[in-house]
């Protein structure tokens, strides 16, 4: 950090407690916020041109690589658009038994980042660790019981908590027997009493004033909380289906930044991930988690990112719930059908616990990949960070220089951005400009 | 009993998805434990709070991938006494590594419209390309318990105990059915190093060879025995060019079947 003569400048060079690798740099021209920038320096791993020329079957395998904290939501959005491809309609009880292994997904990842990486912030401690150690060793261990109900039924239902191997296009490998999924009921029972307090905490932590006008965009059901299916809804204009999501969004390569955004075409910046989800998915929430979430302080829509950390909870107390349901009402899944290879294209998504996760392939005549095309949730809300942050400085240019950092470096946390998510960013300019 | 300084203990991420790392903190039980054994010096998926060197030792995930990361890890190995590289990417340049097959002009131009602004190395490579590596730990992810018994072993000065066998020893531990002979289930345990408790048989599919090789595989032998099943050589190259592609043993057995295809077309 450095400044004279009215110029700030704030330089985050290793953004710490989010996963994978990012930088931060905002410029402070006297009163003016004249540049901020979201930079990420992941090095590129070209996911879209490693699965030309590979059988679709592996689409799950080889995209769950991309992001080791929320595979489950490559492999279910893999699946989705070769299932689409090849006109493959997925048993409703195996839809289930994603749903399931998803709610253990949005339990892992939600917890690991509401009590590790973005609950330091608000108290004050540079990571969980120092945190835990300095009288907070209660709300780690609940984050860590949390995170292991998760990671649990993760295991249980996918073989491992980390790239699970259960998961393939049309089903499941092998389909559990009832008994063996109410061996991890137990231990999501204790997460849900202990997501019941958690709830409670984080609605009671401190919250920065902000509120954003961003468009906000969801997939959303009929029947139930946006996770394994859905159209995409957004609070600025109609619904549509994954066929239509490259027609309507738009991969652009934005010349301050060199990094692909992805923007609607008329419409411009949106956010997807929790607050967006909840916000126009209120209505399906069960009573009892909406009367939790009301009782945190939250309404039927929420516009300060700050209280993410809230929807965050309420999301885990959701899945949690959601997961005991679904072990309840459990049937075994049939085995899923073969695949018969044909030219043809398909798209599927999902929510992944940041947000909604597009893929889209072309497959050849013996059924491998020709083209595959794959917009994670933090390519869809980097423009938005950047514009939130440049909201955010301006309103807190009396902050000194250290706390405004810290505050900004808590604002990209609100998101959870996944930076090893980023298929294509692109390396970025310094713009080095007097 | 006189306190001894704690060691410093340094996470590092290259080119990766951050599950490796996430298997750390997956230690859950033993993080706290964990971390009043050692001072966490470096470890940005946890803590903004960061050391400098010299580190005791160093934990390295990911491959390298990038002119960048070849001066990082040098300068990396140099702060450390030892330098342990965790996780298929580490060990064997990862999925990534996909790309080593390719012409890197191709695999840009596949992704970006701009790729000039894309500074990347001809090819995804493990660590110890680069530099000395005093322990590789294999797998997509590396197993847990692994890990610990890694960490406490370089603690505790004492080589880690890992078993170098192959995954069917694993199943048959587990008592799983060979998915080879009782279904006809194409399955690289033969051939995979041990570690990951022979999860895919038990989930009634066959083993994708996410550890990487183990120690004097025989993979000619393993892809006779795939043919008779009926995969055919395309699947076969397919199968071995995966997430440790790029380890030698599996490189080769994939070159040799792309050889003998091309052989067979003239």
């Amino acid at each position: 950090m450095s400044g004279d003569g009215g110029e700030r400048t704030i330089s985050v060079g290793e953004l710490a407690r989010v996963e994978g690798e990012g930088a931060l740099h905002v410029r402070i021209r006297g009163e003016r916020v004249e540049d901020v920038r979201l930079e990420i320096f992941e090095p590129p791993r070209f996911f879209e041109a490693l699965l030309r020329g590979r059988p679709a079957a592996d689409a799950p395998d080889i995209t769950s690589r991309i992001c080791g904290i929320c595979p489950i939501a490559y492999q279910v959005s893999a699946c989705a658009a070769v299932e689409d491809a090849l006109g493959i309609e997925i048993d409703e009880r195996a839809r289930a038994l994603r749903r399931l292994i998803y709610c253990g997904e949005w339990l892992e990842s939600h917890s690991l980042h509401v009590f590790m990486l973005h609950a330091p912030d608000f108290l004050g401690y540079e990571g969980a660790i120092e945190m835990a150690r300095d009288g907070h060793e209660q709300l780690f261990q609940r984050g860590l019981l949390i995170k292991r109900a998760g990671n649990e039924l993760m295991a249980l239902v996918g073989g491992r908590s980390v790239h699970p191997v259960n998961l393939r296009v049309g089903g499941f490998h092998r389909s559990l027997r009832a008994e063996e999924l109410r061996g991890v009921t137990e231990t999501l029972r204790r997460a849900r009493d202990e997501l019941v307090e958690a709830v409670a905490w984080a609605g009671g932590l401190p919250f920065p004033d902000r509120v954003l006008q961003t468009e906000y965009a969801s997939l959303r059901t009929e029947d139930d909380y946006p996770m394994e299916r859905g159209e995409l809804y957004s609070s600025a204009g109609d619904p549509i289906g994954p066929d239509r999501f490259e027609d309507d969004y738009l991969e652009s390569h934005v010349s301050h930044s060199t990094a692909l955004h992805s923007r609607h075409r008329e419409r411009g910046n949106y956010i997807v991930g929790p607050i967006a989800r909840y916000s126009l998915n209120f209505d399906l929430l069960p009573a009892p988690i909406a009367d939790a979430a009301r009782s945190a302080g939250l309404g039927p829509i929420c516009r300060n990112p700050f209280q993410s950390i809230v929807v965050r909870c309420v999301e885990m107390l959701y899945a949690a719930d959601e997961a005991l349901r679904l072990i309840d009402a459990y049937e075994p899944p049939p085995p899923a059908p073969p695949l018969e290879p044909r030219v043809a294209a398909g798209s599927g998504w999902s929510e992944a616990p940041r947000g909604m996760l597009w893929h889209r392939y072309e497959l050849d005549a013996d059924g491998r990949i020709s083209k595959a095309r794959i917009v994670p949730p933090t390519s869809q809300n980097q423009a938005a960070i950047e514009d939130d942050l440049s909201g955010l400085v301006q309103a807190s240019l009396d902050l000194p220089d250290d706390d405004l950092q810290w505050r900004c470096e808590q604002a990209v946390r609100n998101y959870d951005p996944c930076i090893s998510c980023s298929t294509h960013f692109l390396r970025m300019e310094i713009d080095r400009r007097d | 009993m006189r306190e001894r300084p704690r060691p410093k203990l340094a996470v590092w991420k290259f080119t990766s998805c951050d599950g490796c790392q996430l298997q750390i903190l997956n230690l859950e039980d033993e993080l706290l434990v964990l971390a009043d054994a050692v001072e966490i010096a470096h470890f940005t998926e946890a803590t903004r709070g960061t050391l400098a060197g010299p580190y005791e030792i160093s934990i390295v995930e990911g491959s390298i991938s990038t002119p960048e990361e070849v001066e990082r890890i040098r300068a990396i190995r140099e702060a450390s006494s030892t330098l342990i590289a965790i996780g298929a990417c580490a060990n064997a340049g990862g999925i990534q590594a996909l790309r080593n097959f390719a012409r890197l002009d191709q695999t840009l131009s596949a992704v970006y419209a701009t790729p000039e602004y894309v500074s990347a190395l001809e090819s995804s490579l493990p660590i110890s390309s680069e530099v000395e590596v005093d322990f590789e730990l294999q797998g997509c992810p590396p197993d847990p318990a692994q890990l610990l018994e890694v960490l406490g072993a370089y603690l505790e000065d004492r080589r880690p105990r890992i078993s170098s066998r192959s995954v069917c020893m694993e199943c048959k531990e587990r008592g799983n059915t060979c998915v080879m002979v009782a279904s006809g289930t194409p399955c690289l345990g033969p051939i995979t190093h041990a570690g990951c408790g022979a999860i895919c048989p038990a989930y009634a599919r066959g083993c994708y060879g996410c550890f990487g090789p183990k120690e004097t595989p025989n993979p000619p032998s393993l892809s006779a025995w795939w043919g008779r099943l009926g995969v055919s050589d395309a699947d076969l190259e397919s199968a071995y060019r995966h997430i440790n592609g790029f380890a030698p043993e599996f490189a080769d057995e994939a070159a040799t079947i792309a050889g003998r295809d091309r052989e067979g077309q003239t």
